[in-house]
């Protein structure tokens, strides 16, 4: 009789819920449809004539220099997502089949990689082999060897690939976790072993995933702006244009800027639901009996599985461990010196105090308006269907196909002037830290949420609670585990956040991401590795204390 | 402290969907009240709406004649138990049963006596301080049905409440919840499939399909007297046999079955001669007879069961379809083997009569029970 159940209350009543439905519309209407409305706006109008046009994208596909950058976009992140396959899914595959040797502390490591901003591992890149860079400059003068550049479309690649094969990794060995054991010996017992196995049976049951996952990776490589920004050089990206049409020292062009932001939500928006369409119609379910079991590998292919493993992990890890080691060493200036100590550290205590003291105080502030918020969102997007939650259920996933220089500009454009100004104050920072951040956790509180019977919800009712506080005794302390998980990833998220920082902060509400950023266009590398070790130890710190709170092995995507 | 409730024209529709149509029913003050019916019959929307998980958009429902059709969930007086119990999996045994207690401004001592008061009579005591997760299925079902009458609530809802037991369980938590509903004499109604429970816990017991209700008796009545085929095919079993009156007499007539054997019908309403009529007969009501001599339907043993305590037989009379047939083991004279040939009677004081065309009771005194306000 499940298909009479409803939910609990389905005749409309103004409630606890109706309320919460409504603060999220004003939230979201003023923070995410005003902004983007104003953004469209902009893409049509020009500083030089008044009304309609379309002169700004007549003027981003007439010029060499835009389209390439398009191009460049495009081209560069296809080729990251292709290659992040490639080594994602197949390192998956070996972890969740065969024991390998400190499973755990790969898997950690690889968690740390992949949160880390990726231009710091851009940066760090570039000190060991850029033009001067430690290993370029210790192979030229000891083996007379000459590396090849790092800079341009292959240094991007390069930290791309590395920064962001964690996610096609863990997102596949999560469903390579729910693939039962028995469809495995199934495909045996009919004859199919080995490559042939993976081909017809796991793979396939997994694509969906893996679609999944490349999005992800797709949106958020188009997205970058530091990576490109710092190892590009003359390899211009989507981000970079719109950042400098922004600062253009010719004075800014909000409207040229609003028309690439377009461009760019238009194509992430295409891929995104090209994903969409794509795995609705290939999504399978599974009954899980026998649990997949990893085995044992002897020989030959055992030291290959490991060496593979390894290798991976040691390159995704080499450029946080590399910034970590010459954060202790001795610079006078921007010159490196010769010895270790902690003299970066002092720097970075004296001039970028405040930057560590506003990221913690926006991060904690604004996860805090996620778990309260997304916690809530998550209950009406799955408890009370109807459509304003419809509609709130899109706008919560939205900023996953905005780019973060596309949602800073735009926040700013519309609190620039006009009856609420909020540019250069903190709040602003922290509402756009808000709404980038609070997919996850609504997220994953969703998914748990769906796995709790309404009956204990109805049956806290019937005991004569009513709905605000049966979410708060019941509902809520339920959810905890998903929330947990999420507020995470939307934490560390928020503390690394940079390029929407970039357009709103002023000197007063720098962040530690923004003094990095800034420290290495200075040339003050040392303060810069500091800066990132601090940035790193508060991320493996949380890290830990997830674990140890929610006594769970890994991070759920 | 017990209500009656009242049902008056409810109705509810999920867009194109009617799941209960006008439907009217009272439920008396202390009685155990099983609404009984297959999967989709509007039985969980029914209970639902008592409860006000669903809303009353049509009709109303009163308790003692009050309407409730506006009163929010949390604010009824009733105690639910849910299909899959519903524990707080975050709370122990004892703070389960406490919850509702503490939202009712009580006296901590009052508290804690009530709980412990109503830990004793479903015996789960010496489990107060587990968790949910390390209890057994039977043991849950306890702590929910504590925790739904720990508050005192006028009424008990309860979903299909012993669906996910295993069969011995569910025979022991039956007796349990009856004698329970008894001691604390407190109204109920009991939503379930499963017709043997409906008939061996109730007080009394409405059939519904298709969003009506079509019977409301005892068990005793319901099954002996079904109101119409229905209810007849749906409790128990029963075999369909095409009958025509021959003579009327007061009270009765004769009936001829299948067109080979007459039977005397007392106890009907006025027939007229040349009527067609469903003759239903339940296994236990057809008697085997040896040999093929004498009135009655013969026929050839097609299978037999021996299940212990009775033998199931298949039995072809040469009619569309053959007829089952239940004999006691220890009353029986012989048991019949596959292509025996046996001739059949019935006992015309429990069989029942349905006229063909609206298939509905022929029966003196048989009432549906169902009221049309």
């Amino acid at each position: 009789m499940s298909s009479t159940h409803r939910g609990p209350l389905s005749g409309y009543r103004f409630d606890f819920w109706s309320f919460v439905t409504t603060v999220s519309l004003v939230f979201f209407g003023m923070f995410l449809i005003i902004p983007v409305g104003r953004m469209v706006y902009y893409a049509f109008q020009s500083g030089d004539i008044a009304g309609f046009t379309f002169s700004n994208f007549v003027k981003f596909f007439s010029r060499a220099y835009y389209r390439n950058a398009l191009f460049n976009s495009i081209k560069v992140v296809l080729c990251a997502t292709a290659l992040v396959i490639v080594i994602g899914v197949p390192l998956a595959y070996v972890t969740s089949t065969f024991e390998i040797k400190f499973r755990r502390l790969v898997d950690i490591l690889v968690v740390i990689s992949m949160l880390s901003p990726p231009f710091i591992g851009a940066y760090s890149w570039i000190l060991m082999f850029g033009r001067s860079g430690t290993f370029t400059v210790f192979l030229r003068e000891y083996l007379g060897l000459r590396m090849p550049s790092i800079y341009g479309f292959s240094g991007i690649l390069l930290v791309f690939v590395l920064k962001l094969f964690p996610y096609i990794y863990m997102y596949t060995k999560g469903a390579l976790k729910k693939v039962d054991a028995s469809l495995g010996e199934a495909a045996e017992s009919l004859g199919y072993h080995g490559l042939r196995k993976i081909l017809t049976v796991s793979l396939p049951l997994v694509t969906p995933t893996i679609l999944a996952g490349g999005t992800i990776v797709f949106l958020r490589a188009f997205a970058d702006y530091g990576t490109p920004r710092l190892i590009g050089e003359g390899y211009s990206t989507l981000p970079v244009i719109i950042y400098t049409e922004w600062i253009s020292e010719t004075g800014s062009n909000a409207y040229f800027a609003s028309a690439v932001a377009l461009i760019m939500m238009l194509v992430a928006a295409l891929v995104f639901s090209l994903q969409k369409y794509i795995s609705n119609r290939k999504n399978y379910t599974m009954s899980m009996i026998n649990p997949p079991k990893p085995k044992k590998l002897r020989g030959v292919p055992n030291v290959l599985a490991h060496l593979f493993v390894y290798t991976v992990a040691l390159l995704a890890t080499l450029p946080q461990i590399y910034i970590i080691v010459i954060s202790f060493r001795n610079t006078k200036g921007i010159m490196w010196t010769d010895g270790y100590g902690i003299g970066n550290y002092v720097t970075v205590f004296n001039k970028a105090a405040p930057a560590v003291f506003n990221t913690f105080k926006f991060g904690l502030i604004a996860i805090a308006i996620v778990i309260l918020l997304g916690t809530l969102f998550a209950y009406l997007t799955v408890r009370r269907r109807n459509l304003f939650s419809s509609i709130l259920d899109v706008l919560i996933m939205f900023p996953y196909v905005i780019p973060g220089t596309i949602f800073g500009l735009i926040l700013l454009i519309s609190y620039n002037s006009g009856p609420l100004v909020l540019s250069g104050t903190a709040a602003i920072i922290i509402i756009s830290y808000v709404i980038r951040r609070m997919p996850y956790t609504v997220r994953s509180s969703s998914a748990i949420l769906r796995q709790i019977s309404p009956s204990i919800e109805e049956a806290s009712l019937s005991l004569g609670y009513a709905s605000m506080r049966t979410f708060f005794n019941v509902t809520m302390p339920l959810m905890t585990p998903g929330i947990v998980s999420g507020a995470i990833l939307s934490w560390i998220t928020i503390i690394n956040e940079l390029s929407s920082t970039l357009m709103l902060y002023t000197s007063r509400t720098a962040t530690m991401s923004v003094a990095i950023f800034q420290e290495i266009n200075r040339g003050g590398y040392g303060t810069a590795a500091a800066l990132s070790t601090i940035l790193t130890v508060t991320m493996v710190v949380s890290l830990l204390l997830f674990f140890r709170l929610t006594g769970s092995e890994d991070i759920d995507l | 402290m017990a209500v009656s409730i009242h049902i008056k024209n409810v109705m509810k529709k999920y867009e194109d969907n009617t799941v209960i149509r006008d439907l009217t029913a009272d439920i008396e003050s202390g009685e155990l009240f099983t609404l009984l019916g297959p999967s989709g019959c509007g039985k969980t929307t029914l209970l639902r709406m008592i409860a006000g998980f669903n809303s009353v958009e049509h009709g109303t429902i009163a308790f003692d004649g009050a309407v409730i059709n506006d009163i929010p969930v949390h604010r009824r007086s009733f105690g639910m138990v849910f299909q899959n119990y519903a524990i707080f999996p975050n709370m122990t045994v004892y703070r389960n049963i406490e919850y509702g207690l503490k939202n009712k401004h009580l006296a901590r001592d009052e508290i804690r006596r009530r709980v412990e008061e109503i830990m004793e009579v479903v015996q789960i005591t010496q489990y107060q301080d587990r968790y949910p997760d390390k209890l057994s299925g039977g043991q849950q079902q306890r702590v929910a049905l504590a925790r739904a009458i720990a508050v005192r609530p006028q009424v008990l809802l309860m979903d299909e409440p012993l669906s996910n037991l295993d069969a011995k369980l569910r025979l022991e938590m039956r007796e349990a919840i009856r004698d329970i509903q008894k001691k604390i004499g407190i109204t109920t109604v009991y939503v379930t499939h499963d017709q043997e429970e409906a008939l061996a816990i109730s007080d009394r017991i409405a059939i519904m399909n298709r969003g009506d209700i079509q019977q409301i008796e005892t068990p005793e009545r319901i099954y002996s007297r079904p109101w119409n085929t229905f209810v007849a095919n749906f409790i128990g079993h029963s075999n369909r046999l095409r009958g025509v009156v021959e003579q009327t007499a007061d009270g009765g007539g004769s009936v001829k079955v299948e067109g080979r054997m007459s039977i005397d019908m007392r106890g009907t309403r006025p027939l007229q001669p040349g009527q067609e009529l469903l003759v239903y007969v339940r296994p236990e009501e057809f008697i085997i007879n040896q040999g093929q001599e004498g009135e009655g339907l013969k026929g050839a043993v097609r299978v037999k069961q021996f299940l212990g305590r009775y033998v199931n037989y298949i039995i072809d009379l040469g009619t569309a379809e053959p007829v089952e047939v239940t004999s006691d083991t220890n009353s029986a004279l012989k048991i019949y083997e596959p292509g025996d040939e046996v001739l059949l009677t019935v006992n015309t004081r429990r069989i029942n009569l349905f006229t063909a065309d609206t298939e509905i009771s022929l029966m003196e005194g048989v009432e549906s029970n169902v009221l049309h306000a």
